[in-house]
């Protein structure tokens, strides 16, 4: 995975509380055995008519929103399933950060692994964000702050290791396999 | 004198390998991982890529389940499977089991299901044990006594190359359920109501443990129907903690100790409680007395209202009104009478055999309205035989219901069998999101009873009316 320091992008916003996975992604995409190629059907119900022309009046169809990497969303957003396709399609569609009051613990988890930066704000600063659309703004990891246009910087909670792992490029999977030698003394103190 | 505890922090440490440190999550031993053919194909990829195995072979169990026809001649191969794509899915899972070496509970074989009815019905499920899958209804798997969590299909494939998990410690939220339910009213209308109480986030960072008499005196399948809607409040996981009842279950299962190892886990899982005087983050009450059956009437599974009380207004809630709007229902109306045009009684949440026998009971004798459409899915191939034992395909067969093989079917769409555009269903399964059971779908949340009374009358009926 490439190191991530710095998201400077204009905002999507989706104020809806509660957006939950199965949303982000139909089920019937589900069947899909690889992780690429999702985008296309990210909000596939939302953003396609039922004979799969795009609706206007949704955001990602809308021209200002062409190219923009952070998504504002109401409180709760990845909610339900635990389909880690969701991710994978923000992820593909251009997404690097998912912006709320709360994010869902299964999806957050989600984007973690998938160079998705969950930025959780406190009501004020996400009541602007909803207010200000479009507006450019700047997800520092680094500083673990949310940059607001004015240069306002508001701090976000990350989980220490999930930062370290985002920042340095590093994959989970190899730390677990280095843990290797204390799994075995587990197992054998357990019996398991 | 030691620190009195509760039963997930016993859970807890009991599996930690290395535990948390301010820049560390803990690594957290998994002692059996459930898989099956939606999120595991991409974990698969991930082994192979880098040249692993999978490590524990003898803790790893795949089924089939989400994409799987329910058709039997679909499923069984003698026409071809509708959905190509699910088709293929089916095929790469049967594939990665058979070089990766896991034990698969495949198309033909007796004992396949949907994983969250299977595992506890084979006895595979514990009291004690770490229980995932990527799935999010793995919460089930709590009624044990089991920390049993859902996950990505990252950490899939993190279980299978190293059997653990890096995990932050999660919060307690203790749920204590006190007084009768009334007849009529179920475990499902007991859990509606919670979550309904707690919000679709409000069990967020939490692990739920269900206590308090009401509990103590549902059977195994009633806990689980609970354990299952956990994490439809938001909740890691959900717990009760194991007692005579989950022995009495378990006992004689397939995959259950044995012999004289029955004895010793037994007196082993005794002490799986939280002790007197231990603290949770958080606590609740709930009156299981004062409930009636419920229903939901929204586009997430918090919006429920008891069938006899009116839908809430909520004026300037704007997401309200685009619920109600998906939903073709209005502020101030009742749910009861509301026409539907389907009946889905299936899914991990109410497809075992007391939730058909319950179904059975109001259906006996009776047939589903006209232009009702009533699917009726065991959660099992086990529970499907047994129901047939029981002559209650035939009360359903009787009663214009299609009675099929088992699978997650209708609760989530993927293999086709999905519900009109625009059209009503009253779903024994889980989740009321906006297209989850076909493009358009609206999904109403409720009981086996209060499913089998709707089909009979075509409109959303209340069950208590069959009762007397
Ligand atoms: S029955 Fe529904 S909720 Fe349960 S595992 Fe299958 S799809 Fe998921």
């Amino acid at each position: 995975m490439d190191p991530i320091r710095t998201i400077r992008s204009r905002t999507v916003v989706m104020p809806r509380t509660n957006i939950d996975t199965d949303q982000i992604m139909p089920a019937r995409f589900l069947t899909t055995t690889t992780r690429e190629g999702l985008g296309r059907h990210l909000f596939a119900d939302w953003r396609y008519d039922a004979a799969g022309r795009p609706l206007a009046d949704f955001v990602l169809n809308r021209p200002e929103s062409a190219g923009c990497a952070i998504l504002v969303a109401g409180r709760n957003i990845g909610c339900g399933s635990s389909r880690e396709h969701a991710p994978w399609g923000l992820a593909d569609y251009g997404f690097r950060a998912v912006v709320s009051t709360e994010i869902a613990d299964i999806f957050r988890n989600n984007c973690l692994k998938n160079g998705l930066v969950p930025v959780v704000v406190d009501e004020a600063t996400h009541g602007w964000l909803v207010e200000h659309p479009g507006a450019e703004v700047t997800v520092d990891l680094e500083r673990q702050a949310l940059v607001l246009p004015d240069g306002r910087a508001v701090d976000f909670p990350i989980e220490a290791f999930a930062r370290y792992c985002l920042l340095n490029g590093v994959d989970e999977t190899g730390y677990l396999l280095s843990q290797e030698a204390a799994i075995r003394a587990y197992e054998a103190r357990t019996g398991k | 004198m030691t620190t009195p505890t509760t039963l997930f922090e016993k859970l807890w440490s009991a599996h930690e390998v290395v535990p948390e440190t301010a820049d560390r999550p803990a690594v957290l031993y998994i002692d059996l991982h459930l898989t099956h053919e939606v999120t595991s194909p991409q974990a698969f990829a991930v082994l192979r890529s880098r040249g692993l195995r999978v490590r524990r072979l003898d803790r790893t169990v795949g089924t089939m389940d989400h994409s799987t026809p329910t058709v039997a001649d679909e499923l069984y191969g003698r026409v071809p499977i509708r959905l190509e794509s699910a088709a293929r899915q089916v095929r790469e899972f049967e594939r990665n089991c058979a070089e990766f070496g896991v034990e698969l509970l495949g198309i033909e074989h007796p004992d396949r299901g949907i994983v969250h009815i299977i595992g506890p019905e084979l006895g595979l499920t514990q009291p004690g044990k770490t229980i995932v899958c990527g799935d999010s209804h793995t919460s089930t798997h709590g009624a044990f006594g089991a920390l049993a969590f859902g996950i990505g299909t990252t950490e899939v494939g993190h279980v299978m190359a190293t059997q653990c998990l890096l995990q932050r410690k999660p919060r307690t939220l203790a749920v204590n359920v006190e007084g009768a339910l009334a007849p009529g009213v179920t475990a499902k209308d007991l859990v509606l109501a919670i979550i309904q109480r707690l919000g679709v986030g409000g069990g967020t960072g939490s692990v739920l443990e269900y206590r308090g008499a009401t509990i103590r005196g549902l059977s195994m399948d009633e806990r689980m129907t609970v354990c299952n809607m956990s994490i439809e409040a938001g909740a890691r996981a959900g717990l009760v903690a194991p007692d005579a009842t989950t022995f009495e279950y378990l006992k004689g299962r397939p995959r259950a100790p044995a012999g004289g190892a029955w004895e010793a886990a037994v007196e082993g899982w005794r002490g799986l409680v939280t002790d007197p005087g231990a603290r949770f983050d958080r606590e609740i009450a709930v009156d299981a007395a004062a409930l009636a059956p419920m229903i939901t009437y929204g586009t997430n599974p918090g919006m429920s209202v008891a069938l006899d009380q009116p839908v809430p207004a909520r004026a300037g809630d704007e997401v309200h009104a685009k619920a109600l709007e998906y939903m073709g229902l209005a502020g101030g109306q009742t749910m009861l009478g509301q026409p539907i045009q389907y009946v889905f009684i299936g899914s991990c949440t109410n497809a075992r055999l007391s939730d058909l026998r319950a179904a059975a009971a109001l259906l006996r004798g009776r047939r589903a309205a006209r232009g009702v459409t009533l699917l009726v899915v065991p959660g099992s191939q086990r529970i499907k035989r047994e129901a047939e034992r029981e002559g209650l395909d035939r009360v359903f067969l009787d009663a214009g219901a299609e009675w099929r093989e088992s699978g997650c079917s209708m609760c989530l769409g993927m293999n086709g069998d999905t519900v009109a555009r625009g059209a009503y269903c009253v779903s024994t399964s889980n989740r009321n999101f906006e297209g989850r059971q076909g493009v358009g779908a609206r999904t109403l949340l409720a009981s086996p009873l209060t499913a089998a009374a709707s089909a009979i009358e075509g409109r959303i009926a209340d069950p208590r009316a069959f009762l007397s």
